[in-house]
């Protein structure tokens, strides 16, 4: 035993090797978030391309083969390879921080989780090289559109989901497991911070679905491959089948993208209002209802295809339903910001951003939940413009909120606060300007992944392509705001912002490569 | 509130996570270059990797385990991981026995035009009869079986021997706890051979499926949904078996003591769920 500990106390090995054998949640979780990043850019230049041909009506870059590859690719790269692996690189860091845990539970099973990732995604975008092209079905694969008549590149499109899936999986077990046995003794559930709560359920919630993903894509598989007819009405299955499976998978999938994100916002915005925040174990309640109501609205993104008139009713009301636990959300962020010493660093700001557009999102969100209205809109820009409010400004701007507000923590150096000023202002034109026109186009009838559009839309898509452009490239200052913050600058303190609380700021900044190899004692404050 | 009395086990760098990543890579990518060009190189290559892994991460970890690395905290650890790992599974099963219930309660009944699908039923196949077991297919373009496996034939022998095994292994268990190895190793043993049997079963079951009664995978959502389910649980019966196989070598090497047997229990776990799943299956895809 003693020899064994000894090992274990020293630093990070030094060169590559550190990075591949690594067992350490920090380091696993900053490849995590490096990993994102680079799938967020790739991601994000495939979105350009997108706004590039939609610039003018007709067709100008692309032809509608390639526009729908990068649609499918977009959307596919965005939410497997940039967001999850986002959240799943913060909750590596902090989770452990957080709890007052060593590590996470499972580390080499974490080192596993991680690097599956990078061969899953080089897989997934190899397929843009294969003959036939990449997938060009849309990021939903829909049935018959991915097994009869998909490019013969859905085969690798299959595995590479199979490999994200198991990565998802072991990765969401690790957390849970961390969550559950590694806490500091005197946390108790009802003491831990909201990150790790929307995480504990987002780990329950990925263990629940990602099998599905992975039956799913299995049954196109043998669909494709060995003559079976799940998805086929001939041989007695029903294309129906398969979105109902898939949104069995995708709906809860959507909380998975935005639970993590309530989770930071609710981190962040106590401390730069130097309160408490307001209503914790309501904000539990509500993030676990969330959850449990994800399983059973699903249809909701079906009310086109025929459902019966029962199906209709009920998946609408249940839809609704969710506003509640969402408002009782947004309430205690506002009260905890009522009368409380505000400053505006950019993680706040993009706390605060977070908490309007995300609400805009949640509002158009409740007019789709409307089965007889959703008619009218369904697969126009309004459900794009609705889903890029929801994910933008609220999975992505909160995974850059927790960037900066994590920063100092994670480098030990303050970040330049003026270029995560700039970063965060053209950030939020940018996308506004991109996302805003689209509900109006939308509500127009202008209908989604189509490269070519009618001349009336002309002037709302110039200003939206306009609007990417800028917000794609504004992410370059976010880059330099890292790279910036990693070589050096101002020293950040152990507590670098003012009200801040947990267990995370009582270890020194940058933390060490090994914090609380025995469990700590709270700290004396209010807690949470 | 201090506990440092143990310490848990962090362990140093490991090449087994990444000697795994790549095996997965090649089963995957060897899975779909066999399918689209038919060369298995990559597919054999990636098995033998994963079996090689398989082998050295876990003979790692037992051997951590004997050294006694483990706290109880780690323990808990393990027990809670294999939990999360089972659920899992239930919902991978979930999938298919929705698929399963869906067709049938559903998608049959609309081709023939129940409920509000009346012109479904009109411009499709007005010919189709909705029925299940489903024989004849609405386009009538699959292999139509001439009869399916008599539940109480084949699938009932199974049934008895796959609950007949959790009892055994479970004896088998009991005598671990009371520190009775000679007893716990006999009926290992027994619960391995009656793995076995289950899988030869089915294994003749399958054969007189696509042999005999031309039940196969094409034939219509019938064939897909019985082989898709019974096929997955064969693969997890294998898997258990191993396991079990796995656990009787460390029986017989002297390891697990009557307090510490994770492993012992979290196969066991595994087996009992592999069972449960048969149990649906055994009512849901033969019986009813």
């Amino acid at each position: 035993m003693t020899s064994i500990s000894a090992t274990e106390h020293h630093g990070p090995e030094k060169g590559l090797m550190r990075w591949i054998l690594t067992t350490n949640h920090k380091d696993i979780g900053s490849m995590y978030l490096i990993f994102s990043l680079l799938m967020f850019f790739i991601g994000g230049s495939m979105a350009l391309i997108i706004r590039m041909e939609l610039v003018e009506p007709g067709l100008q870059v692309v032809q509608p083969e390639f526009f729908n590859q990068m649609t499918t690719m977009h959307g596919l790269i965005m939410v497997f390879g940039a967001v999850m692996p986002a959240f799943v690189g913060l909750a590596n860091w902090m989770v452990p921080m957080m709890i007052g845990a060593p590590d996470m539970a499972l580390p080499r099973l974490n080192n596993f989780s991680f690097w599956i990732l990078p061969f899953a995604f080089t897989m997934m975008l190899s397929s843009l090289f294969m003959d036939g092209g990449a997938p060009n079905f849309g990021w939903t694969f829909y049935a018959p559109l991915s097994t009869t008549y998909a490019p013969p590149s859905v085969t690798f499109f299959i595995f590479a989901m199979h490999m994200a899936g198991v990565s998802s999986i072991l990765g969401a077990i690790n957390i849970i497991v961390t969550v559950m046995n590694m806490r500091a003794p005197a946390m108790t559930y009802m003491k831990m911070p909201l990150f790790v709560w929307t995480w504990l359920i987002t780990a329950f919630l990925l263990i629940a679905v990602m099998p599905v993903l992975a039956g799913t894509v299995t049954m196109m598989l043998t669909d494709i491959h060995f003559g079976t007819s799940f998805f086929d009405a001939g041989g007695g299955g029903d294309p129906v089948l398969f979105q109902h499976l898939f949104w069995f998978f995708g709906h809860p999938e959507v909380y998975i993208m935005i639970l993590p994100a309530f989770g930071i916002i609710s981190q962040i915005v106590p401390t730069f209002s130097r309160k408490p925040l307001f209503g914790y174990p309501s904000m539990v309640y509500a993030t676990s209802s969330i959850a449990l109501l994800s399983f059973t609205v699903w249809a909701h993104h079906m009310f086109t295809v025929g459902l019966p008139l029962v199906g209709e009713l009920f998946f609408m009301y249940a839809t609704m339903l969710i506003s509640v636990p969402t408002g009782v959300k947004v309430f205690n962020w506002v009260a905890t910001m009522f009368r409380g010493s505000l400053t505006f660093e950019t993680p706040m700001l993009f706390a605060i951003a977070f908490i309007v557009l995300f609400t805009i999102g949640g509002f158009s969100g409740l007019m789709l939940a409307i089965s007889p209205a959703d008619f009218q809109y369904h697969d126009t820009y309004f459900v794009v413009a609705h889903f890029h409010y929801v994910l933008v400004p609220g999975a992505v701007f909160s995974i850059m909120a927790a960037t900066y507000y994590w920063l100092p923590k994670w480098t030990g150096y303050m970040y330049d606060e003026f270029l995560g000023k700039c970063h965060f202002w053209c950030s939020f034109i940018g996308l506004n300007l991109t996302f805003f026109p689209m509900h109006f186009v939308g509500l127009a009838g202008m209908p989604r992944r189509i490269p070519d559009y009618s001349l009336q839309f002309a002037d709302f898509n110039m200003i939206s392509s306009m609007g990417g452009f800028l917000f794609g490239f504004a992410q370059i200052l976010f880059v330099i705001v890292i790279v910036k913050c990693v070589q050096g600058g101002k020293k950040a303190k152990a507590v670098c912002w003012e009200g801040a609380k947990g267990l995370e700021w009582s270890v020194p900044s940058p933390a060490p490569y090994h914090t609380f190899e025995t469990p700590p004692n709270l700290p004396d404050e209010k807690y949470p | 509130m201090k506990n440092t009395s143990e310490h848990y086990y962090v362990p140093n760098q490991s090449a087994w996570p990444i000697v795994a990543t790549v095996a997965l890579f090649f089963v995957a990518l060897g899975a779909g270059l066999l399918l689209n060009s038919g060369s298995p190189i990559v597919l054999l290559i990636g098995f033998a990797l994963l079996i090689y892994i398989f082998y050295g991460w876990f003979s790692k970890v037992v051997e951590e385990s004997e050294k006694g690395l483990y706290s109880r905290q780690m323990d808990q650890s393990f027990r809670l991981g294999m939990a999360w790992f089972i659920f899992s599974e239930v919902m991978f099963f979930a999938a298919f026995f929705g698929a399963l219930f869906y067709v049938r309660t559903l998608a049959i009944p609309w081709l023939n035009g129940s409920g509000s699908h009346a012109m479904t039923h009109t411009l499709l196949w007005p010919e189709f009869i909705a029925e299940w077991p489903l024989f004849h297919t609405p386009a009538a373009n699959s292999s139509v079986p001439s009869a399916l496996p008599d539940p109480f034939h084949l699938p009932l022998l199974n049934t008895i021997l796959l609950v007949l095994s959790s009892v055994t292994l479970t004896i088998s268990h009991h005598a671990l706890k009371i520190g009775n190895r000679h007893k716990t190793i006999n009926w290992l043993a027994i619960t391995v051979l009656l793995g076995l049997a289950f899988l030869v079963v089915q294994g003749i079951e399958y054969y007189e499926a696509y042999v005999h009664l031309g039940l196969t995978l094409q034939s219509g959502i019938y064939g897909s949904t019985f082989f898709m389910l019974t096929g997955f649980h064969g693969l997890h019966v294998t898997l258990g078996t191993i396991l079990l196989i796995v656990m009787l070598a460390r029986m017989r090497k002297g390891h697990f003591s009557a307090e510490k047997h994770f492993a012992f229990e979290a196969s066991a776990w595994y087996w009992h769920f592999v069972d449960v799943v048969w149990l649906g299956l055994f009512i849901f895809v033969y019986v009813l």
